[in-house]
């Protein structure tokens, strides 16, 4: 009797949450389509914009093949994209072996005192960072302190710094993210630390740290200031000596002393001409830098697609 | 036997209270705890524990959650010392050797003792990894060696018929039980001399706790085997002896049929007729 009042009481009421929580469940959905929509309209506006802006060179061959001149219509990106793609190699050989080594002795062998606290401090801090001031530090400390000119070693060594924290904090998280089971399940085999870390844990947290350092690559191949301020050219009209020679050792790292430029600062050095035909080579430029970007987010997810389908 | 003549010697030293050792039990043993304690920081979880642990016998850990029985497991392949703050006093020793595991190196001990844990936790690797790791962790890399021992564990552990054509694929495709057997053909492979069982079937269902069961009543003959359980039934299928536990204290130690059928204390009486637990 009692139950059946009560059921009779409260069925119109359950009936009446459910329908308020599909209506907000509906609002919220549209909400987030509608927000979307603005962000993706802005982003393919901006490089439809480019696009269409850089066409006439774009399809032009000799604006990939060309150096960089008086003329615009002969002027093109060879020297840029040699020198950004060297830089970024560079960028890629300090910070992935610094920043994988550092996160993961932050996360599986410092002690817990207050100097690791300081240091994790000073990583998150360093993630925010203007990348001007590294420059600076650059400037003063690469270049003057130790010697090292306007080279493609010093811009790759100040981009690695630059990207450092944020593959330290990736690298972290992804071993953080390592469940504690699978740690266990090593020890007990009597695995030491190191067999755990290399065997087990690096690779199961392999995926994460990829994506932690494309994410800080593509930082790298976009930043302009930190360049900028360590002297690098403009105006470069030789490339690089090749890393790889017909006579042993076969390879050299003469290019790493030789001075370049790259894509963000060829593509500053043309917005800031007064001539207009100027102003398309930048947004032709522009457009194959966000190509580099987005080809090296492919080669991403294609590795970590390759990685997860080895592990399963 | 000079194990033998040791363990008469150091019955007599044992606290009145306690009486660990079944007569039934002396001949052989593999391992035996001597008042140990451990603290997780502040809290005490083992209270003067002292109990022997037979050769190549299975011995089941059993007493309602929390009395400290997976603590005691995780003591003998020193699985604590991987966390900050816990301390034990008191000695494990391993026979015949009669070394005191707590003073031994981790990592030495964890070699000599094989775990399997509650949940099945495979490496993300193959089958064939998988069960070889505990090897190559000992730098094993004779292939002719390591293919053997890896179809002896899992064949041990019955599961060789259901994997060896497919030794190359990940262990992820296992199910869950299946990967509860792989893990202790893992533990199976190194030819531990302790074999620690944690819970091994409570994430199963009765069919693959079935097969588990099984495959310990295999081994057990050529394996020293140490299992908690949650499950009373499961204890007394498969174990020679068990261990009632209640709050970090061992309250009573017997073979399984007596401490089933005879319990001396009201404790044990009370968690084995369900009156707690």
């Amino acid at each position: 009797m009692v139950n059946a009042e009560m059921s009779q009481a409260t069925l119109p009421n359950l009936t009446g949450i459910v329908d308020a929580n599909r209506r907000t469940d509906l609002v919220m959905a549209g909400i987030g389509i509608s927000v979307l929509i603005v962000a993706m309209s802005l982003l393919a506006a901006v490089v439809i914009d480019l696009i269409v802006g850089g066409w006439p060179r774009l399809i032009n061959p000799d604006f990939y093949l060309n150096f960089p001149s008086r003329h615009p219509l002969q002027a093109g990106i060879v020297s840029a994209w040699v020198g950004t793609i060297l830089v970024m190699l560079v960028t890629a050989g300090i910070a992935i072996p610094l920043g994988v080594g550092a996160g993961v002795y932050l996360e599986e062998y410092a002690a817990r005192n207050w100097i690791t606290d300081f240091i994790e401090i000073n990583v998150s801090n360093l993630a925010g960072v203007p990348s001007i001031i590294y420059g600076l530090l650059a400037l003063g400390l690469f270049i003057h302190g130790f010697g090292l000119g306007e080279t493609i070693l010093t811009a790759g060594l100040v981009l690695a710094l630059l990207i450092l924290p944020v593959i330290i904090v990736s690298t972290r998280e992804a071993i953080r993210g390592i469940p504690l089971d699978l740690r266990e399940a090593a020890y007990g085999l009597g695995a030491d630390k190191w067999q755990t870390v290399r065997l087990y844990v690096l690779p199961a947290a392999r995926s994460g740290i990829l994506t932690g350092t494309i994410v800080g690559l593509a930082r790298a191949i976009g930043e302009a200031a930190p360049v900028i301020t360590i002297g690098a050219l403009t105006f470069i009209a030789f490339l690089p000596p090749s890393p790889i020679q017909s006579s042993p050792p076969f390879i050299n790292f003469e290019w790493l002393e030789s001075p370049f430029t790259i894509m963000p600062i060829q593509m500053f050095n043309w917005v800031s001409r007064p001539q207009a035909e100027f102003h398309i080579n930048a947004a032709a430029a522009g457009v194959i830098l966000m190509l580099m970007t987005l080809a090296m987010n492919g080669i991403a997810i294609w590795l970590r697609y390759h990685l997860r389908r080895q592990i399963r | 036997m000079t194990q033998k003549s040791f363990h008469d010697q150091h019955v007599t030293q044992l606290s009145p209270k306690t009486e660990p050792t079944p007569n039934t039990q002396r001949e052989s043993l593999a391992a035996e705890v001597r008042k140990l304690s451990f603290w997780y920081g502040e809290t005490q979880a083992l209270k003067e524990i002292t109990l022997s642990i037979a050769y190549r016998k299975v011995t089941a850990l059993i007493g309602p959650s929390g009395c400290g029985k997976s603590t005691l497991l995780r003591s003998f392949n020193r699985m604590h010392d991987l966390y900050a703050g816990n301390r034990y006093s008191g000695e494990i020793c391993l026979f015949p050797e009669n070394h005191n595991l707590i003073d031994l190196d981790p990592f030495m001990v964890r070699l000599r003792i094989g775990m399997v844990f509650q949940k099945p936790n495979p490496f993300p690797k193959s089958i064939f990894e998988n069960v070889a790791a505990g090897l190559r962790i000992q730098g094993v890399q004779n292939k002719k060696l390591l293919s053997d021992r890896v179809e002896q564990a899992l064949r041990d552990a019955a599961l060789w018929e259901e994997v060896k054509d497919r030794l190359s694929q990940s262990a992820y495709g296992l199910s869950g039980g299946q990967q509860q057997r792989l893990c202790i053909a893992r533990a199976l492979a190194p030819q531990p001399e302790i074999l620690l069982l944690d819970e091994p079937t409570s994430a199963l269902d009765p069919i693959a706790t079935a097969k588990v069961e099984d495959l310990i009543t295999e081994i057990r003959h050529r394996f020293t085997v140490i299992i908690v359980t949650h499950n009373m039934q499961q204890a007394a299928r498969i174990s020679d002896f068990t261990a009632y536990m209640h709050l970090g204290k061992l309250i009573e130690f017997a073979p399984t049929g007596e401490l089933f059928t005879t319990p001396q204390e009201t404790l044990t009486r009370d968690y084995i007729t369900g009156r707690f637990g």
